[in-house]
């Protein structure tokens, strides 16, 4: 295939204009030795044939059936409203608002997803979005420290270890130490601070899907003088108490479960919302409210002395583009729940993954429940978690992600669920399981 | 006219959109805990269906973009998006990250086919697809190179990062951001890297040096193999910022050219959608020496299975979660695979016809071109003397056109920098300069003309100042 439009006719128009003989002409300044290169590649293909050959890719895939992963993705409900509003081209086709005059769309947008995202989070000041939980998270480690002149940061072990490891990558090269804050057993115990440390991250609800005493963290993290990043799931927060109002003073996350779809894990977008006081530390682009020159209410991106365009190597961060389109979703799928909408789906995951819970025990199963969860929990099992995910797989039935060894509770996966699961497909999943042999009596379960 | 509402102001207590499926009988206080549920709800928009789809479809119409406008912003590479790239990722948008991988093999495979395509591509050795934007395959080659330095006993003594002054701001942004002193080595009257000042510059605290060729003036470094040496007999390692890879697409390779790491940005060369700022996707690739430090996970063959593999001792680390932004890992696949190799060289060529014909035609409308020779994929001129780059752009607005990226490179006083890309016809190319060429004469019979653009735009000049002094950053609800 080939998207340029040039006939044999503009070709010779064109090179008669800049006067050369050949498009070759043109690269005469790149170095003869290395020009026209060997590249290894395929011939191109025709539409029809490179659709057969990636449909026969995905075809290697399979998606369908009960689904009960999470892990910080989760399958819940889009309503087809959502993408159709979203994917419009004029909003997938634009980049960055440079010119705000006919940007308008973008930018509105993205002053309303700022300001969902403050009712969300119960603080002051949203940023465009960022590229993924995980990296926002890393990126409020470095605003802590930033603010506070310190450099150590205490991460709980309940926070993602995706999470934790981006963490690491962006601070060690600034000679930032790291602490874990360990769970005892399922949720993060007393914090014990020094001075040093510049932010306590906790996540909630945390990576095993327990809900975190986020109001006593926060304090013991004040009184040590450090800021309290909270890492949520903002669809939990139609639920839960927000960060602001437990005090904490940055709250960051990913935004799949506002509306995005898993895509294997991206693109979805980060988020990163702070209290006023933080602003001037605040990385990424931020949209503001004015007016034109005709005193119409417009709007653009502001305050952009924090970024590397103007500050260069000065810059709060080197984020250039965000994730713009994959936030707008989340912004016209939040606006098409409504408060109502949201909150049903939020209640309708955790009522599930209750029934699911209640139903393995019945069954002989022993989740753990010591702690109160969300819309996730751990299932100890009896065969190495990967061997179950891949077995029950096999039936059809996708669940499990393992449990890391660090947490110390043996062999163990965490199951999630959305308002969509059915009571069928709990019973699909506790019949695979239990046809595995995935079965760890509560006499045997540690944890 | 009044204000184009928010969605916030289209809301009436009550009503209702979408609707999720019913929730069972269940007692949340007692699952979560009283104590843990907030007290108020969430002030989130309550508008019908049909509401919805009015703002957001209206909403759309405010706004530029390559589908419906010609747009040829400088260094952004603003090319048609072919639309076969979103059927393609479409078929993978249900994945989850943690299914069994037996049951994600098309992907794997996929993205094993796509660090081989990049290689092939960019002359480098390995790839990993993990970094989510260009600033971020950026930090990703950046801390790469910090990891190679130390596992040589020289991470203390190396300590600098050159970059050209007329580099873009995130690679001095990034190169602080991995812990490096910023050092900036000055462009000569050539509009390239001043070898004698490089050489100069280099030395055995001097870690990378990161280029960008085609420069962000749209020249090639011609010296580039010269600038190498000086840097590798150094002990410094290059750097390719590939921001602007479309102009050498199959004609020469940043690998070849002595570039030890690179990042690309997919959705400049290859086409995955800007989405109005993001997600764009920052893959960065290596020469062998430093393969052990990608990040994780990359992708690999073991039998006749595709595997990621994390447990990659040396590797700096995790970028992000998950395989990075894959939806369009898998658009640029498509893209890649649609052309093929001698697709790809085409693209190269016609990108860079398309941009020396425009610097011809506006040059005999007037405008100055302080480089004026031929240019790769893009150019930078500025306007004719009295005029002012920002007032030629916003004047352009009202012809439906999206302007050059306006005052960049910092170098050059004024900068306007047009990138055509190879989708546009000369048609198109012949409309920006009649609308060009309306614009001076406008402003030649009428001085105020241009300070007053435009003037059929949603929204005219903005009050910049006051967004930035008075911020107002959300919505404020009226209370009662």
């Amino acid at each position: 295939m080939r998207y340029h439009p040039h006939t044999p006719e503009d070709e010779r128009r064109a090179l008669e204009t800049v006067g050369a003989g050949s498009i070759e002409e043109l690269f005469a300044d790149l170095p003869a030795e290395l020009r026209d290169p060997d590249v290894d590649l395929p011939p191109g293909m025709d539409e029809a044939a490179l659709l057969e050959h990636m449909r026969a890719l995905a075809e290697k895939n399979s998606t369908r059936g009960p689904d009960f992963l999470g892990g910080g993705i989760r399958r819940h409900f889009i309503p087809s409203v959502t993408p159709h509003l979203a994917l419009q081209s004029e909003f997938v086709t634009a980049y960055t608002p440079y010119q705000p005059e006919v940007s308008q769309g973008i930018l509105q947008a993205t002053f309303e997803y700022q300001t969902m995202m403050c009712e969300l989070t119960g603080l002051d000041v949203s940023n465009a979005s960022m590229y993924d939980g995980a990296s926002a998270t890393a990126e409020a480690a470095l605003l802590a420290v930033r603010h506070t002149g310190r450099d150590r940061v205490v991460v709980s072990r309940g926070v993602h270890p995706e999470t934790r490891a981006v963490i690491e990558t962006y601070l060690r090269p600034l000679g930032v130490s790291i602490d874990v804050a360990e769970l005892s057993p399922l949720t993060t115990a007393g914090l014990d601070l020094s001075d040093e440390v510049a932010g306590v991250i906790v996540q909630q609800p945390n990576f095993l899907g327990y809900l975190e005493e986020m109001r006593r963290l926060t304090d013991e993290a004040h009184a040590a003088g450090a800021l309290m990043v909270a890492v949520v799931d903002p669809l939990s927060l139609a639920l839960l108490t927000p960060p602001g109002a437990y005090g904490a003073d940055v709250a960051v996350g990913d935004g799949q479960t506002l509306g995005n779809p898993p895509a294997f894990g991206g693109p979805t977008f980060g988020f990163m919302v702070v209290r006023q006081e933080l602003l001037r530390q605040f990385p990424g682009r931020i949209v503001g409210q004015t007016t034109d020159v005709d005193g119409k209410r417009a709007f653009v991106l502001t305050l952009q002395a924090r970024e590397q365009h103007i500050r260069r190597s000065k810059a709060k961060s080197n984020i250039c583009t965000n994730h713009q389109l994959t936030a707008l979703m989340a912004t016209i799928n939040v606006a098409a729940l409504g408060p109502e909408g949201l909150r049903q789906v939020a209640a309708g995951s955790v009522e599930r993954a209750h029934a699911l819970a209640q139903r393995l025990a019945a069954a002989g199963f022993a989740p753990l429940a010591g702690s109160r969860f969300f819309a996730e929990f751990v299932l100890p099992v009896a065969l190495p978690a990967e061997e179950v995910r891949s077995a029950l797989a096999r039936r059809g039935v996708h669940a499990g992600v393992p449990v890391p060894e660090e947490y110390g509770l043996g062999d163990a996966v965490v199951l999630a669920a959305t308002e969509r699961v059915s009571d069928d497909d709990i019973d699909a999943l506790v019949r695979a399981l239990d046809e595995v042999g995935a079965k760890r009596p509560e006499a045997v379960a540690r944890g | 006219m009044a204000d184009f509402p928010l969605i916030y102001e289209r809301s009436k207590p009550g009503r209702r959109g979408a609707q999720p499926p019913a929730v069972r009988e269940f007692d949340l206080a007692g699952a979560l805990g009283e104590e843990n549920l907030r007290r108020e709800p969430p002030r989130l928009p309550e508008v019908s269906e049909l509401d919805l789809v009015r703002h957001y479809t209206q909403l759309a119409h405010r706004q530029f973009s390559i589908d419906a406008n010609f747009y040829p912003l400088g260094s952004c590479t603003m090319k048609y998006n072919p639309k076969v790239n979103e059927e393609a990722a479409r078929l993978f948008a249900d994945l989850h990250p943690y299914q069994a991988p037996e049951t994600a093999q098309g992907a794997l495979q996929l993205m094993y086919e796509l660090q081989h395509d990049l290689c092939a591509i960019t002359g480098m050795d390995a790839f990993s697809l993990q970094p989510a934007a260009g600033a971020h395959g950026e930090l990703a080659g950046v801390l790469m190179i910090r990891a190679y330095h130390e596992s040589r006993g020289e991470g203390e003594q190396r300590r600098v990062v050159l970059v050209p002054d007329s580099a873009h701001g995130t690679n001095p942004a990034t190169a602080a951001m991995a812990g490096y002193e910023v050092r900036e080595v000055p462009t000569g009257p050539s509009g390239e890297v001043d070898l004698e000042a490089f050489r100069a510059a280099m030395g055995p605290h001097v870690a990378a040096v990161m280029l960008t060729n085609p420069n962000t003036l749209g020249l090639f470094e011609r010296r580039i193999v010269e600038l190498a040496r000086a840097a590798h007999a150094a002990g410094a390692l290059l750097y390719y910022d590939g921001a602007n890879l479309n102009a050498i697409l199959g004609r020469v390779r940043p690998g070849d050219m002595g570039f030890d790491v690179v990042h690309l940005n997919l959705h400049k060369t290859f086409t995955t959608p800007h989405g109005g700022g993001g997600p764009g996707t920052g893959p960065v690739g290596v020469k062998a020496r430093l393969a052990e430090f990608l990040p994780v996970p990359v992708i690999e063959k073991r039998g006749d299975e595709y595997v990621a593999v994390e447990d990659r001792p040396r590797s700096v680390g995790r970028m992000r979660s998950h395989f990075g932004n894959f939806g369009n890992l898998v658009r640029a696949y498509t893209y890649i695979r649609a052309l093929g190799r001698e697709g790809l060289r085409q693209v190269s060529g016609y990108a860079v016809l398309n941009a020396n014909y425009l610097r011809v035609r506006l040059k005999e409308l007037g405008f100055r071109v302080p480089f004026d020779r031929v240019n790769m994929h893009e150019f930078v001129a500025q306007p004719p003397e009295g005029l002012k780059t920002l007032d030629v752009a916003k004047a352009l607005l009202d012809h439906g056109m999206h302007p050059m990226t306006v005052y960049f490179p910092l170098t050059v006083k004024e900068a306007m920098m047009i990138e055509p890309t190879e989708t546009e016809s000369l048609e198109t190319l012949d409309a920006y300069v009649d609308a060009l060429g309306q614009v001076l004469e406008r402003a030649a019979a009428d001085p105020d003309y241009l300070k007053g653009a435009p003037y059929e735009t949603p929204v005219r000049r903005l009050d910049e100042v006051k967004a930035a002094r008075q911020p107002v950053l959300r919505y404020a609800f009226e209370e009662g």
